[in-house]
């Protein structure tokens, strides 16, 4: 047997892809977690069809996963893969053109047969018709070898093929030298109840680790060491679970229950899901008959005193739209996530967008303003849902709370704070009259504001003395009964604006990263790009250019100090996920001649498009 | 909570010092007055009784009741008071709507809330016409009904509110008018007492865009003859003389006609307490156009899970399986591990 050299990486992206049935999300996220136990840093992208079964073999039907791991801090599942690990003729032809010369691609060679080769479009066989010259391919048949060892088993042949996921993940997981006592134990776990699977599953990674070892196939062996991370403790969270669970802790910190009311939707359903399974925490999750009902129920119970929240992602925020209105018009604390997705319509379901700051901002009649908080990363989600309940709490407004299908799926290390160590919000429920006639006699006026915040009281019914109605009507400043006078209706519009502007107050200046301390050129990114940007304005760090970078959070309103720092920059370049919408903003808020990069293909931003940008900016700077 | 007994109130106290701004004559003055006067009796507190209405003239309800309220968006109110109910089991929550609110732009929510059986009160001011916006044609119109906006008459058939709740398996189901505030106030009262989701109809006069409605029916004249009152556990008749009785068809259906000796025996027996509700269904099918006799009173009521209690019982089951739910063990839920 031929001893492999062992040579070490310091990063390296995987893609794995197959058909929607032949479980390559799965297999990526078993090869995440163990490289997360293991001690990389990582990041992920999932991508799947919007079709829970697309047609069998076909381009349609491809679901890949790409995950970057590395030795040292990263922000992104990486431009282009160093791996790519092919099920299928589709897999392979849907991702080739990702791939960089040199490249290596492992295919599962038992599905190269003529019918599944047509199907994914191919004439020819491109394993054999030289047009994969420029890669070093790996043809290796993984669909026989995991029935073979699944044969002994007593596992039928049919029901053998599925497991050939846990083929490849054993291969790749020897290829990468990567602990296999933890993916065995999750098999354990995870298919205990139906021993057959466990048992063929377990053969078939195993077989596939063996296979790397004897097979003399592979020329070397890769490891990634640890990255170095700061002490703590981690886990690997998609955006989806951070959020969720960001939800609820602020709703502790908060003292109050929370309140979901949600309509299924993708991709914002896992929200649904994840605090659904905590009930134990007092959460009540209510799936609505339709995205309407999903706020109008959260509306309702933050009237009575819960944390109101609502989820959902492309063409149900539209819906939600008069209903924000009323929560704006009632002054009443509610988080309403949207997780962006291409739209418009039902648009790129599954695909990542960042097209709806625009509709965040001003997608209502009338003058509406809510505060936008959005995510920068899939662990901030934790961040942003906190920030976005200490917003809606404190200043009784509904908040957006922006976050992206690429956020929600993908994973990244995230350190586990101390429940001690988060802010404590206060609801500050109204307890008692706040307004004495002249005559003497002690009213409650429920818009009687706070001087400082401009915020209401928050009266849930339950308290003798606070009896008061409300309503999408405009209301009298002050007591809050039916007003249709023209200058009250005024001035409420100014409190309503007043209001969220004033939130600037609390909202941390934004850090520019700027290391030269005389860039020229400001890369300003928002939300889920996070990653890309601050990676590819290193890279053009890397090549001599002085570039700063400033990711916001809050984009409505924005940061205090943001105005100055964009002043302080010859070029203000602005990448997003749309046609220059958050550029518009700045355009309008501070009179800068930003640039827009724009791209819309449904996946995040490559870091070399990012420093191309910058490149293209300065010139020859 | 306060476990004090609930003060004696009067009306007084349960009317806001907003001014009442319905069309003089509306019927809508009517059924405020009803329920003004009823809330003293029903053992609730202000504090703890909130009225969530919609869009509409019956929406500016909750205004005018000195309590907790909120008037919301159109056709939203059932599924806002869906939320407020299930944060909120100790209050007393009542929707008031209309026929285009809750069976036009809010039917959904409607029959939703009605199936999930949470405890609210709706009560549905039926008037046949959209009056707010002056005078179009609604939901319950009847076909061929001439307004604004169908000049030529209104081609859609009506719904019955009552058969649509039914229809949605709602617990409790009952009809009454605006011209007999003891009738209003009884069906109220069981209403409120109902555990669940409960709708009552009420026919209203919009004296400004479609008056005399129900006149036919409803008119002091003409409700002996033309009212049939349903009674748990009587016989189903009616007419000035008691002439007339409701009978079971082969075909599951029911039929009016005149009671004699020999068919007196068949007369169908009035039971609200029946699971099944086709026979609920068949007495609001009686009416299939208007100027009919019509029946009023309680179609059906019958006992079933409520669902913000069921939701809460959810969560107390999960608390005493896995404990208080605390943080700590909720980051590590998926797995963790440390970095020395
Ligand atoms: S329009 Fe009709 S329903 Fe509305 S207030 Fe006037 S009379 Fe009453």
């Amino acid at each position: 047997m031929k001893q492999q050299d062992l040579s070490t990486l310091d990063s390296v992206v995987l893609r794995f892809a197959g058909d929607s049935g032949d479980g390559m999300q799965l297999t990526g996220e078993r090869f995440t977690s163990v490289s997360a136990l293991f001690g990389n840093d990582l990041a992920t992208l999932p991508d799947y069809p919007a079709e829970i079964r697309a047609p069998a073999g076909t381009l349609a039907g491809v679901s890949s996963f790409q995950v970057q791991i590395s030795n040292h801090d990263i922000s992104t599942a990486g431009d282009t893969p160093n791996v790519l690990v092919a099920m299928n003729p589709a897999g392979l032809r849907a991702n080739i053109g990702l791939l960089e010369r040199g490249a290596t691609i492992i295919v599962n060679i038992d599905a190269f047969d003529e019918r599944s080769l047509a199907k994914a479009g191919y004439d020819e066989n491109p394993l054999s018709d030289g047009t994969l010259g420029q890669f070093t391919v790996y043809e290796v048949p993984m669909t026989s070898l995991t029935t073979e060892v699944c044969k002994e088993a007593g596992v039928k042949p049919r029901d053998a093929e599925r497991s050939k996921n846990f083929f490849a993940l054993g291969l790749v997981s020897w290829l990468y030298s990567r602990p296999i006592e933890s993916t065995n134990a999750w098999i354990e776990k995870r298919f205990a109840k139906v021993p057959m699977v466990l048992e063929a599953n377990r053969r078939a990674f195993r077989a596939g680790y063996d296979f790397g070892e004897t097979a003399e196939l592979f020329d070397a062996r890769y490891e990634v060491t640890a990255a170095p991370f700061p002490s703590g403790e981690y886990a690997n969270i998609t955006g989806n679970t951070a959020l969720a669970w960001g939800l609820i802790a602020a709703a502790q910190k908060a003292s109050l229950p929370l309140f979901l009311g949600s309509y299924p939707i993708t991709p914002a359903s896992d929200i649904l899901h994840e605090l659904a399974k905590h009930k134990e925490f007092g959460v009540r999750t209510f799936q609505a008959e339709d995205e309407i009902a999903g706020i109008a129920s959260a509306i309702g119970a933050s009237y009575g005193g819960a944390l109101g929240v609502t989820t959902t992602s492309g063409p149900g925020l539209d819906l939600k739209s008069e209903a924000i209105g009323l929560a704006i018009s009632l002054e009443i604390p509610l988080v309403i996530v949207d997780v962006q997705r291409g739209g418009p319509s039902t648009g790129l379901p599954t695909k990542v967008e960042q097209a709806d700051l625009l509709h965040a901002m001003y997608g209502r009649h009338g003058e509406a303003p809510v505060p936008i908080v959005s995510a920068i990363t899939p662990g901030d989600c934790f961040n942003a849902a906190f920030e976005a309940v200490r917003i809606a709490v404190t200043y009784r407004t509904p908040v957006l709370l922006l976050t992206d299908a690429y956020l929600a799926n993908g994973t990244e290390p995230w350190l586990i704070p101390h429940p001690d160590d988060l802010p404590v919000v206060d609801p500050h429920f109204a307890s008692a009259p706040n307004h004495v006639d002249d005559d003497g006699t002690e009213h409650f006026w429920p818009f009687q504001r706070d001087p400082e915040t401009l915020a209401r009281p928050w009266a849930p019914p339950g308290v003798p003395g606070l009896e008061h109605r409300l309503g999408g009507l405009e209301k009298a400043d002050g007591a809050g009964t039916v007003s249709y006078d023209g200058r009250n209706h005024e001035k409420m519009s100014h409190l309503r604006a007043d209001k969220v502007a004033g939130i600037v107050a609390t909202i941390p200046d934004v850090e520019v990263d700027d290391p030269s301390g005389d860039a020229d050129l400001i890369v300003v990114g928002w939300g889920g790009t996070y990653g890309a940007v601050a990676t590819g304005v290193a890279r053009a760090r890397a090549n001599g250019k002085k570039v700063a970078h400033v990711q916001l959070r809050h984009l409505h309103p924005f940061p205090g100090n943001l105005g100055d720092v964009l002043s302080r920059y010859a070029h203000v370049l602005v990448p997003e996920l749309n046609l220059g919408q958050l550029s518009k903003l700045l355009r309008a808020e501070y009179l800068v001649n930003a640039t827009s990069l724009s791209k819309m293909q449904g996946v995040p931003f490559r870091a070399a498009e990012i420093a191309a940008a910058i490149d293209d900016v300065l010139g020859g700077q | 909570m306060t476990t004090t007994a609930v003060p004696v109130t009067t009306r007084k106290d349960w009317s806001s010092d907003q001014e009442v701004r319905w069309c003089p004559g509306c019927g809508d003055y009517s059924i405020l007055a009803a329920v003004q006067m009823l809330m003293p009796d029903l053992g609730v507190r202000r504090e703890s009784t909130v009225f969530v209405s919609g869009i509409g003239c019956a929406a500016r309800f909750p205004y005018y009741m000195n309590t907790y309220g909120v008037h919301t968006i159109h056709g939203r109110a059932p599924a806002i008071a869906t939320g407020l109910a299930m944060a909120r089991p100790d209050l007393d929550v009542f929707v008031i709507s209309g026929d285009g609110d809750a069976l036009s732009i809010g039917g959904n929510h409607l029959i939703h809330a009605l199936r999930r059986n949470i405890n609210i009160t709706i009560l549905l001011f039926n008037n046949r016409i959209y009056g707010l916006t002056k005078g179009q044609y609604s939901p319950t119109s009847e076909r061929g009904k001439v307004t604004k906006s169908t000049p030529v008459g209104s081609l859609d058939r009506p719904f019955d509110p009552v058969s649509l709740a039914v229809g949605a398996e709602a617990t409790f189901v009952a009809r009454t008018h605006d011209m007999d505030r003891a009738h209003m106030q009884e069906m109220i009262r069981r209403a409120h007492a109902h555990r669940g989701a409960s709708l009552v109809e009420v026919y209203q006069n919009c004296n400004v865009f479609n008056d005399a409605a129900f006149e036919g029916i409803t008119s002091k004249e003409n409700r002996g003859a033309m009212l049939i009152q349903l009674r748990h556990g009587e016989a189903i008749r009616f007419g000035a003389e008691n002439e007339f009785g409701v009978f079971r068809l082969p075909d599951g259906g029911v039929v009016t006609d005149r009671v004699t000796s020999d068919n007196e025996a068949h007369v169908l027996v009035h039971n609200e307490h029946v699971e099944d509700p086709s026979l609920a269904f068949s007495l609001s099918r009686l009416t299939i156009s208007d100027h009919e006799p019509t029946p009023m009173g309680v179609f059906r009521d019958v006992s079933s899970v409520e669902y913000g209690e069921s939701a809460s019982a959810q969560i107390v089951q999960q608390q005493s399986e896995k404990g208080l739910g605390d943080l700590a063990s909720l980051f590590r839920s998926n797995g963790s591990w440390t970095v020395k």
